[in-house]
């Protein structure tokens, strides 16, 4: 049963939008047996969204929006660590990603805002003046190239030739 | 007049019946195809790098003959750990542009005029053509009404004085066929009978769906009577590098090296590079581009079915050979038809023997979305003239 369940997430993660018909016959299962796994995986949270990954970068003028990186250096409070100051941060919904993180700072952010305006704001009139936190570091991001593992690129031509032994 | 200036040998060599029909679905905009015959991923990223990267380092010389040592030393390596084969670097194993080159070798070094080599049909379209081409005589097994798949007793019946080597495709393009090592054993009992020499075209052997793929080399006996071809084309997505190999007995590669030497010298160094880089990183990929291809197989072969064109299940490789007599065309009617009313490109059965008139190949080395609207369109095709 593991195997079956692991390829039915595979399936997924590569295309939503495959119908469990299509997946019932590509693993052989009975429908019913899809269905009610993915059921169970939208219950447990395995699966939490159906999402879709849009290049903005072609999109002209609509809704245009920046991306910026923040580091963010905190002081931990006793008991709860990072946790707490952590769920203060990232509850606000300019915040996307929000990650903890060795090494010279310790939460990384994605936040996302109409204009580096709003962006800004949000650091300096939200983020930084909290208390624990000690500092920030935003970086704008200027250009995707690759995200959660897709490629943002024009969809490429076929490279082989239409027929051969 | 310059006609007469090409040998009689290959003028009586008869060019592929459906060249036409190649060059009409080239000819075509916007066709899905299922005609193809390599894997529809690009190779894996970190090979292709390695082949850039040896470009940087200067690395643009020959090779040895027989290929990169360290190439011939993880194929040796590979074969060892992952399937018990028990070939030395040293000599035997030769690198080839892919197993075409294999399958030539093999047969110029192996056969006297006159001497028969059986192959089991409807069999890759080379195999005939070259085998003649070195002075042999191709003795084909029609498989067709045994689902394809060759037994003792076919194989016995074919078995006369002048028969030299058996050459067998597993898994098999175009049927997708392959064997159970219970199957291949008993092959292998009846060449071993004959003292016949084997020759195995195992390229497709990454690409097994239902059991473990057996190498012919690891049945009791029988390493010393077989030529074991492979090659990175098919499991690593790396057709256009042209790289294989090939694994025998240290005398018959001995004198496929010389032939080798003579004829192409080595195999291009990039190529060779990437394909070292392909056993040290590639199995992953290899793994993921199979469950891919197993998952099409169930989409493509159900589909197919419930079409009503039956067809076997195929064990491995990427194609699907299934009947279509109930559609009442022949095959070049069907794949001509099917071309101009809904541009869905396939393979007639006739390409790999003018028996196959009432079968069509399909590759389903295509992405999920063409194979599911390929389907629709066939659907549509044969309700508007099946």
């Amino acid at each position: 049963m593991g195997v079956t369940m692991d390829e039915i997430l595979e399936i997924l993660e590569k295309d939503a939008r495959v119908s469990p018909e299509d997946i019932a016959r590509m693993t052989g299962k009975s429908l019913k047996t899809v269905k009610q796994a993915i059921a169970k995986y939208e219950k447990e949270g395995v699966i939490l969204k159906y999402k879709t990954i849009i290049n903005k970068e072609l999109i002209k003028d609509t809704d245009a929006s920046v991306r910026a990186l923040i580091e963010v250096d905190i002081a931990p409070q006793k008991d709860v660590g990072f946790d707490k100051i952590a769920e203060r941060i990232y509850s606000f919904p300019e915040v996307s990603s929000c990650y903890l993180v060795s090494g010279d700072y310790d939460l990384l952010l994605i936040v996302e805002g109409k204009d580096m305006h709003t962006v800004s704001n949000f650091v300096a009139e939200k983020l930084a003046p909290m208390e624990h936190v000690k500092g920030t570091s935003t970086h704008f991001l200027m250009k995707k190239y690759k995200e959660n593992g897709v490629m943002l690129k024009h969809k490429e031509e076929n490279k082989r030739i239409a027929i051969s032994y | 007049m310059i006609k007469n200036l090409i040998s009689n040998k290959v003028q009586q060599m008869q060019p592929s019946g459906i060249r036409a029909f190649f060059d009409l679905v080239l000819g075509m905009k916007d066709v899905i195809s299922l005609g193809v015959g390599e894997p529809d991923f690009v190779t894996p990223w970190q090979i292709r790098e390695e082949g850039i990267y040896s470009l940087e380092e200067g690395f643009t010389s020959y090779t040895s003959n027989k290929g990169l040592y360290k190439l011939r030393l993880s194929i040796s390596h590979y074969l060892k750990n992952k399937y018990g084969l028990d070939y030395s670097p040293d000599d035997e194993i030769l690198i080839t542009v892919g197993v075409s080159e294999g399958v030539d070798l093999a047969l110029r070094s192996l056969i006297n005029p006159g001497d028969k080599i059986l192959i089991p049909v409807p069999s890759y379209v080379s195999y005939g053509p070259v085998a003649e081409l070195a002075g042999g005589t191709p003795v084909y097994i029609d498989t067709k009404d045994n689902n394809f798949r060759l037994t003792p007793e076919l194989l016995e019946k074919h078995i006369d004085k002048k028969v030299k080597a058996l050459l067998l495709n597993y898994p098999a393009n175009p049927t997708g066929v392959s064997y159970a090592q219970k199957e291949l054993s008993e092959i292998n009992r009846v060449l071993l009978k004959h003292s016949l020499f084997c020759i195995t075209d195992e390229v497709y052997a990454d690409l097994t769906y239902d059991f473990e793929h057996t190498h012919f080399a690891v049945l009791p006996g029988a390493k010393k009577n077989t030529l074991y071809l492979d090659g990175f084309s098919k499991s690593y997505a790396m057709t256009g590098w042209r790289v294989g190999f090939a694994c025998g007995p240290k005398e018959i590669i001995a004198a496929m090296t010389k032939i080798h030497q003579y004829t192409i010298m080595c195999v291009s160094i990039t190529s060779q590079m990437a394909a070292c880089e392909a056993l040290h990183s590639g199995r992953k990929s290899v793994e993921e581009m199979k469950r891919e291809y197993h998952r099409r197989r169930e989409l493509v072969v159900g589909g197919l079915c419930k079409l009503g064109l039956g067809c076997h299940m195929p064990e491995g490789a990427f194609y699907a050979f299934p009947n279509i007599k109930t559609t009442g065309m022949k095959a070049m009617e069907f794949a001509q038809g099917l071309l101009k009313k809904e541009k869905v490109a396939v393979v007639p059965g006739t390409a790999f023997g003018k028996e196959y008139d009432d079968y069509i190949r399909i590759s389903y080395a295509s992405s999920f979305d063409n194979l599911k609207e390929a389907l629709k369109r066939m659907e549509r095709f044969l309700e508007k003239n099946g």
